[in-house]
């Protein structure tokens, strides 16, 4: 579908390759900051200062300075396991609900779509003062649940990136056609065998997308991290972690830009990975 | 950039309502479905939220939040207090400026760009995708300090190529949120680009053939005929990325070291964190969330008002 609503380009134009040179020096302008990042990573340590754009004794020093002596490996591992629970239980309960709001026809379901949107605003980022007492008083029944401890950055990271992921799946859903299902209903399908074989697969696409903003969402959290975890080193996620090795006495840029390259790669696979259902998602989900 | 399944065409036509099938038992089913997501955003959002109101009202620092002393209901003293704050004021002024230029600045660009990319062959328009992407894909916390990096008075290669040795750029007030709104634009353009852009490639074909048979130059077939049937994309990326930008926390945080040199490059968000985790005076900073709750739902009345004159139904 993508070539046929294609702009018409059949003439040649002369302003092309003027476009096109000024597309690559933006594209160029754009990967600087990610490439210095990944350069001066593999930087040795002498050449952090110099502006040379390439180095010719490329080391994982930083690397091996940042993963051994300051424990970055167990960070990484506490922000894959937040960030995976978040993905995991987010597609569910997002798909779950999408289902409900497109699929079904109940009363409230027009209060609960403006709910649903209205929650997108809520700046979240406010909530921290409450969410810190009320994880404070839920860890004294349950300490799993509790201030330091992993489970309640899942929820909250979870229940906040829902109302975007299902508006979003939303879209996805709605673009089902209706007579599937009355195909499957007459050949006599229940609704629940229709909506895991046959929704479910054909709405996957959609449900990656979905899972890749749910993953970013956790994996980028500063703030809660740093409110619901404020004590507990060994409980740590990499932001707080990347917030430790800067100590502005002893700056070790080597350090800090191979922190923040780890800190990147698991993003920046997901998103090579979904980048194609990504613009359709969004435009749907942005649109409504 | 294929697209795959194309939940909605950009002309904003509403996916065809679906046919009530099995009418009876929905009701039923859909709370059944609805019931975990449910359960989470009211136990996580929209309590918190109710807290949030109630905390604004009392005295609540650091011997109440122990429990050394009782809590005392003080009514609406936290909001006079914070309202007779210069401080506050600054701040609100700030944050909305602030977010202004980020929103401005990634708008200007990734429309710009949506539109150079379709004028251009596959592989410049590639190149350009994989930068944003990567842009788009760089977390805030390292984005943050990349650019912190970058900037560095002593080892950043921008003050090395100007030969600006030991400049900071985060001294300056004006500078520091320059170089932060420089941060956030590099990341958040790349999602006004690529919206836009699926929105440019979903308008059909013959649309612009005919402007173009018609003499139309470029210039005038982007202003006159593409814009108008992008306007209503636009103003919900304009105000997805109001929302955005107004929370701003991670790189405020992050690249001005908590909200600058005495406080002068706070935002809204930092301020709240720092009145209550820092200064231990959490029902002021309670009152801040809430003032900034309400703003965030003053922009969202206006965002569901285009959204229903654009057609939308829920």
């Amino acid at each position: 579908m993508a070539t046929v609503s294609r702009p018409v380009r059949k003439r040649r134009r002369p302003g092309r390759l003027i476009a096109e040179i000024a597309c690559c020096v933006i594209a160029a302008l754009v990967a600087v900051p990610l490439y210095w990042m990944v350069l001066s990573a593999f930087k040795p340590a002498g050449e952090i200062q110099s502006p040379a754009p390439w180095t010719f004794a490329p080391s994982f020093d930083s690397f091996e300075r940042v993963l051994d002596s300051q424990g970055f490996g167990r960070y990484f591992v506490n922000s894959a396991i937040v960030a995976l629970c978040v993905v995991a239980l987010s597609m569910l309960l997002s798909f779950l609900s999408a289902v409900a709001l497109t699929r079904f026809r109940f009363k409230g379901r027009t209060v609960l779509l403006v709910m649903l949107l209205v929650a997108q605003m809520v700046p979240v980022e406010a909530l921290t003062i409450p969410l810190f007492f009320m994880v404070q008083q839920a860890g004294s029944a349950v300490p799993a649940l509790g201030l330091n401890e992993l489970a309640p950055l899942v929820l909250v990271n979870l229940a906040f990136s829902l109302p975007f992921a299902i508006w979003m799946l939303r879209g996805f859903v709605a673009a089902v056609p209706a007579e599937l299902e009355e195909a499957a209903a007459l050949d006599g399908a229940s609704r629940l065998r229709f909506t895991w074989q046959v929704l479910f697969p054909l709405v996957a696409p959609g449900l990656v997308a979905t899972s890749v903003l749910a993953f970013i969402h956790a994996w980028n959290d500063f703030l809660f991290a740093q409110t619901l975890i404020f004590s507990d080193v060994d409980n740590r996620t990499l932001p707080q972690a990347m917030r430790v090795f800067y100590k502005p006495e002893e700056l070790d840029w080597g350090g800090i830009m191979a922190g923040a390259t780890l800190m990147t790669i698991p993003v920046l696979i997901f998103f090579i990975f979904v980048q194609r259902h990504l613009a359709s998602g969004l435009s749907g989900a942005v649109k409504g | 950039m294929t697209t795959q399944i194309a939940p909605a065409a950009p002309e904003l036509e509403v996916p065809a309502p679906q046919r009530p099938v099995r009418k009876k038992r929905d009701g039923r089913a859909a709370a059944l479905y609805l019931l975990p997501a449910g359960v989470l955003l009211l136990a996580l959002m929209a309590y918190p939220l109710y807290q949030l109101v109630q905390i604004s009202l009392y005295e609540y620092n650091q011997p109440q939040a122990s429990g050394a002393e009782p809590l005392v209901f003080i009514g609406l003293d936290n909001y006079i207090e914070l309202f007779g704050d210069d401080q506050f004021w600054s701040v609100l002024v700030s944050t909305v400026l602030f977010a202004a230029v980020c929103v401005i600045g990634s708008l200007l660009v990734g429309t710009g760009l949506a539109i150079l990319a379709t004028r251009v062959r596959t592989v410049p328009r590639m190149l350009l995708f994989l930068a944003a992407l990567g842009a788009w894909a760089t977390p805030a916390m390292a984005g943050s300090y990349i650019w912190l990096f970058l900037f560095d008075a002593d080892f950043g290669v921008v003050n090395e190529i100007l030969g600006m040795q030991g400049h900071s750029w985060t001294f300056d007030r004006l500078s520091a949120f320059g170089l932060v709104a420089a941060e956030v634009i590099w990341c958040s353009f790349p999602f006004v680009m690529m919206t836009m852009y699926a929105g440019i490639r979903n308008i059909s074909a013959e649309v612009i053939e005919a402007a173009q048979l018609d003499g139309a130059t470029w210039t005038r077939t982007a202003t006159q005929v593409i814009l108008p049937i992008l306007k209503p994309l636009l103003v919900i990326a304009t105000i997805q990325s109001i929302i955005w930008d107004f929370k701003i926390f991670t790189q405020i945080y992050v690249m001005t070291n908590g909200g600058g040199i005495a406080g002068q490059n706070l935002v809204l968000n930092v301020y709240t964190y720092q009145k209550a985790f820092a200064g231990e005076e959490y029902g002021l900073g309670a009152a801040i969330g809430v003032v900034m709750t309400i703003l965030l739902m003053l922009i969202t009345v206006v965002y569901l008002r285009t959204q229903r004159r654009s057609g939308w139904q829920p």
